[in-house]
């Protein structure tokens, strides 16, 4: 099953969101990380530690499944993409196997952990979250 | 490590880079309530505090570094990288993190970095920065202090200058690079959200660039800038 690593800022933003996304769909069971905030308990992202969370994701997964990251802003993203360029020099395989999604992070969430909850392959997983920004447009305006 | 200036210097070892570490964590450590004030004006207060610690890491990190092994230069960048991209939190980490990430993949299996291989190792160092934070000139970032400086490090070479006067003239121009940002609208980064409002202060990424500059300078052998 793949996994899902969520990048923001609040380390508080970040649970709170994989409890709400848990708490909507309780009968599935998704490998999540959270790799938010810093050390001190301060607002910010460390790169190190989203590479950590995708590597412990990544270890033991069959070759369908791999790792989305959802990240939250800014320096959210530039840090999941430094930890995706770390990643790739210890570990040029993994390349392609941890993907970061464009979606919007509460929104991608939801739809990745459905869809890796019930089993899809990666693939699908990645165009889940990507459709989710368009499904909140739908939803907003009929 | 601390830094001794070798006037006429044609290439910087992994103890000089150690050296220019050391010297920028004591000079940003110097400015970094200057640094958070900047940033206070048009950002959230940190980047000072940010940057100094993150260079007390990098410091360290090159500290640890065993000058004689073959691989110091790029082994010493590596580490400063990390150091940086775990410590300095907001945007700056990831971007000076990479910077350096960057430089040492560069920096291949060089075991001193003369003049021409600076300005590749800089120039790899600045794409990546561009690469992680899709500005370009004139969006009022650290961009705006390091273009200039490459371009005035090729053009310093190009006109015969070796390390020393390369350097110098890096320094210089990142200096006014990071003037320049005074008069900017931000279009990207935390101060972007502030609009109109961020015309009239100072970058403070580009503010910490041209001290990492003339820190550089001076580990060169030049009399580095008034900041």
């Amino acid at each position: 099953m793949s996994g899902i690593v969520v990048v923001s800022h609040s380390a508080q933003l970040a649970q709170a969101a994989v409890d709400l996304v848990q708490g909507l769909v309780p009968g599935l069971e998704v490998p999540v990380r959270v790799a938010a905030g810093l050390e001190d308990g301060g607002l910010g992202t460390d790169a190190t530690a989203v590479l950590e969370a995708v590597q412990e994701l990544l270890d033991g997964q069959g070759p369908d499944n791999g790792v989305l990251i959802l990240a939250d802003l800014g320096s959210g993203v530039m840090s999941a993409h430094t930890a995706l360029e770390l990643l790739e020099a210890v570990d040029p395989d993994a390349v392609g196997r941890a993907v970061l999604s464009p979606a919007p992070l509460v929104e991608g969430l939801m739809a990745a952990y459905a869809a890796a909850g019930t089993g899809q392959d990666f693939e699908a997983v990645q165009a889940a979250a990507e459709q989710a920004a368009q499904d909140k447009r739908l939803a907003v305006t009929g | 490590m601390t830094q001794t200036p070798v006037p006429g210097a044609t290439a910087l070892s992994a103890a000089d880079l150690c050296a220019w570490i050391s010297a920028a964590d004591a000079a940003i450590d110097e400015r970094a309530a200057w640094l958070t004030e900047l940033d206070a004006a048009i950002g959230d207060a940190d980047h000072g505090t940010n940057m100094r610690r993150g260079m007390h890491a990098a410091r360290e990190a090159a500290d640890g570094i065993d000058l004689s092994s073959q691989d110091a230069v790029p082994a010493l960048l590596k580490k400063v990288a990390m150091a940086l991209i775990s410590k300095v939190g907001g945007t700056s980490g990831p971007l000076y993190g990479t910077f350096f990430l960057r430089m040492a993949t560069a920096a291949g299996t060089a075991t001193s970095l003369d003049a021409t291989t600076l300005a590749t190792v800089l120039r790899a160092g600045v794409e990546g920065i561009q690469a992680r934070g899709h500005a370009v000139a004139g969006e009022k970032t650290m961009l705006d202090a390091w273009l200039p400086a490459v371009e005035a490090w090729d053009a310093a070479l190009a006109d015969g200058a070796d390390l020393t006067g390369a350097a110098q003239a890096a320094a210089v121009a990142g200096r006014e690079g990071r003037d320049a940002t005074e008069a900017m609208v931000a279009t990207k980064g935390r101060a972007s959200y502030l609009g109109e409002r961020s015309a009239g202060h100072l970058d403070p990424g580009a503010a910490s660039t041209a001290i990492l500059l003339d820190t550089l300078a001076r580990t060169a052998g030049a009399a580095g800038v008034d900041l």
